[in-house]
């Protein structure tokens, strides 16, 4: 039993509303997620500290990043490499206009609007060239198109600050010097980063929405139905590289509104920031880990993938002082092999666990 | 007639795009580096196409496109290291011989080994994931990963340094352009490897069942061939191809790090996009007209070089969409 099916419990209904009627699973796990969600929005008050503050902020950035992504591989079954370029696209939006020497919200809308329009462009021209062909082109083709994209960034110094980047100030509500409330509430000083988490948060949290009803749209069907079936789907007359193209392009703008949330946390953007492929990587684990074909698992995949990027590593630093005489041991738990570890449970996920953390989770009897 | 040479034209026009790019290279360079730079395309094609067409021929017999193919090049090149280490009375002595015995010992060090680590990767990751594309391409991003790490606990983060035989150092002139001698070595050994390649395929009976199985599986199945077998051996094959390219790239470059087999996956795919996948004289041809292209544009105009690749090949997909030579299944 859904929760729309319940009756007329009335604030059941509307928070059924909210999530597009698809909400997360039973109740427990509806729970859970909920708690997630509140853990989220209060967690400059719950976890101190800039460390902290970073973590939050680049999970949230993130669910959008991976959730985008999940549109295309977990919904419609396509493999992209470019999402990184989109990603980063956005943030060089908002880092160009900014560094300019613009420093106002106009420059951060002009920008952020740019960068997604570019984003859709780019991924409407890539998504008509090569969507037609075998899904292992369109992979291969996206790899080397992501690649070129970092060398236009690399080289372009004018434009983009080569592989040095671009710092830039931020609009004076988002700089640390600024405190909305002169006095500390709940023990915490309400200033520019504390702000630009919270509009990190509440972007995030109504692109997750959209998102979500996005996938439980007529359109959101099609999609899945591609997924399972293209040659039946095109036989029942849906033009199936033109959804796919529109996929695409809605998933492009989408990484391009997370790179320029990210610009404005960062308040410095570079190509090894938005653009390397190791990101790409980190995409994948976070997609894979959280649960493909779930968006609510690129919220699992995020927060498990940033929180392994900084805490793995005092993890194992622990776990090789304690085994400091053992050679080859002590190699394979240095903490810099924090990748080694993560790279070894995707695997294991892909083969034991392909529904991932959160369908497994929500397919639970 | 006319349509009799438009058919000519189309089913030449591949096969005439690479003599084509070499002769429009040389009045736009000069002769002088012409050559040097045509050596040096086509050295780098060579070596590329090691890398290349294993990975061709895996995509081609088993409808596997392994992302993972650029950790057998780095595990070839660091096994290089580990080999020629002890052999350093062999190439630092300026005999031809020895040098050259040091580097085939250490060339059939790095296909043993990687092709073995290849019969390990098919048991292990790829045989779950025969007919699922989807996850074939994950689960091998995610070894390539652990590939990479292992590697570096291995042998440690630092890059390791490989210095060339001391024979092969320096260069020889042909009229006035130098041209490296390790260059002219590799090349060779290359083309022999190429031409062995060849002769496997087309001369024996294996090598038969091989084409077969690219062009038609079930039926060379149907007709009592053990198509598993013929798998994993054409993988560790194909690996074993991934480390002596490895093996030759990092001998070349002088130095191994663990990104050496990333710098070049991107430059295989465009070679197996450019020749059609799974095409192994597409996969020639592609890996040359790369190694031409880098180098000419390298030469004319360096800030495009690293681009250049990846303009030939969409210049190339939209003259064929489905590459030079598309074979007939895939």
């Amino acid at each position: 039993m859904t929760l729309a099916q319940q009756g007329d419990r009335r604030p059941v209904r509307w928070l059924s509303w909210f999530v597009s009627d698809d909400p997360p699973g039973r109740i427990p796990l509806n729970i859970f997620m909920l708690a997630i969600l509140l853990v989220l929005a209060f967690a400059p008050f719950l976890f101190p500290g800039t460390k902290a503050l970073g973590v939050s902020a680049r999970i949230c950035i993130f669910v959008i990043l991976v959730a985008s992504y999940d549109l295309m591989l977990g919904y419609t079954g396509i493999v992209s490499f470019a999402h990184t370029m989109f990603f980063g696209i956005g943030a060089y939006g908002v880092a160009i206009m900014l560094a300019k020497g613009w420093v106002g919200w106009g420059a951060v809308v002009l920008g952020a609007t740019a960068g997604a329009a570019v984003a859709a462009v780019i991924a409407a021209l890539i998504g008509m060239l090569s969507l037609r062909l075998r899904a292992i082109f369109f992979s291969m083709i996206t790899l080397a198109i992501a690649s070129f994209a970092q060398i236009v960034a690399e080289q372009w110094r004018n434009l983009t600050g080569g592989e040095d980047g671009l710092t830039f100030s931020v609009p004076a509500i988002l700089r640390p010097s600024f405190h909305l409330f002169a006095k500390p509430v709940l023990g915490i000083t309400v200033n520019g980063p504390v702000i630009t988490y919270y509009i990190a948060f509440a972007v995030a949290l109504i692109l997750f929405l959209i998102m979500l009803r996005v996938v439980n749209s007529p359109l959101g069907l099609v999609l899945r139905a591609i997924r399972e079936n293209e040659f039946r789907v095109e036989a029942m007359g849906y033009q199936v590289v033109a959804y796919r193209t529109l996929v695409c392009v809605l998933s492009a703008v989408m990484a391009a509104l997370a790179g320029a949330l990210m610009a404005l946390v960062l308040r410095y953007n570079g190509p090894d920031v938005t653009l390397s492929f190791s990101l790409m990587i980190d995409i994948l684990l976070m997609v894979v880990i959280g649960g493909m074909g779930s968006l609510y698992g690129a919220v699992i995949g995020s927060i498990v993938v940033v929180l392994a990027e900084y805490y793995l590593q005092n993890v194992l630093a622990s776990i090789s002082a304690a085994i400091v005489g053992m050679p080859v041991m002590s190699a394979l738990f240095h903490p810099d092999r924090w990748l080694l570890w993560l790279g070894i449970i995707f695997v294991l996920i892909v083969t034991f666990l392909p529904q991932g953390i959160f369908g497994r989770l929500r397919s639970r009897r | 007639m006319k349509g009799s040479w438009r058919d000519l034209l189309r089913r030449w026009a591949p096969y005439a795009l690479t003599p084509l790019i070499i002769l429009v290279a040389l009045p736009a360079i000069g002769a002088g580096p012409w050559l040097t730079l045509t050596v040096a395309g086509l050295t780098m094609g060579i070596m590329l196409f090691l890398v290349a067409s294993g990975l061709t021929l895996i995509f081609g017999l088993m409808d596997v496109l392994n992302f993972a193919h650029a950790a057998f090049v780095t595990v070839g090149a660091y096994v290089t290291v580990t080999v020629l280490r002890p052999l350093v009375g062999w190439t630092t002595q300026t005999s031809l011989m020895l040098n050259l015995l040091a580097l085939l010992v250490a060339l059939i060090a790095a296909a043993v080994a990687s092709g073995a680590l290849g019969f390990v990767f098919e048991r292990l990751i790829i045989r779950q994931v025969y007919g699922a594309p989807l996850r074939q391409i994950l689960i091998t991003i995610g070894a390539l990963t652990v590939i990479e790490q292992l590697v570096i606990v291995i042998w440690g983060p630092e890059a390791l340094v490989l210095p060339k035989p001391a024979s092969l150092r320096g260069s020889v002139f042909i009229g006035s352009s130098p041209i490296e001698t390790y260059r002219l070595a590799a090349l060779a050994v290359g083309l022999a490897v190429a031409l062995a390649m060849h002769l496997f395929l087309r001369r024996t009976r294996l090598g038969l069942v091989v084409r077969a199985g690219v062009e038609n599986r079930e039926m060379v199945q149907a007709l009592g061939y053990h198509i598993r077998r013929v798998f994993i051996g054409v993988f560790m094959a194909g690996t074993a191809l991934a480390g002596m390219g490895g093996m030759m790239w990092g001998q070349y470059q002088e130095t191994v790090n663990s990104q050496i087999g990333d710098s070049m996956t991107i430059l295989v795919f465009i070679i197996l996009i450019i020749g059609g996948l799974g095409s192994v004289g597409g996969c020639f041809i592609g890996a040359i007209l790369v190694g031409l292209t880098t180098n000419y544009v390298g030469f004319l105009a360096p800030k495009l070089a690293l681009g250049s690749n990846i303009l030939l090949m969409a210049a190339i997909l939209l003259w064929q969409p489905r590459g030079l030579f598309p074979m007939a299944e895939h």
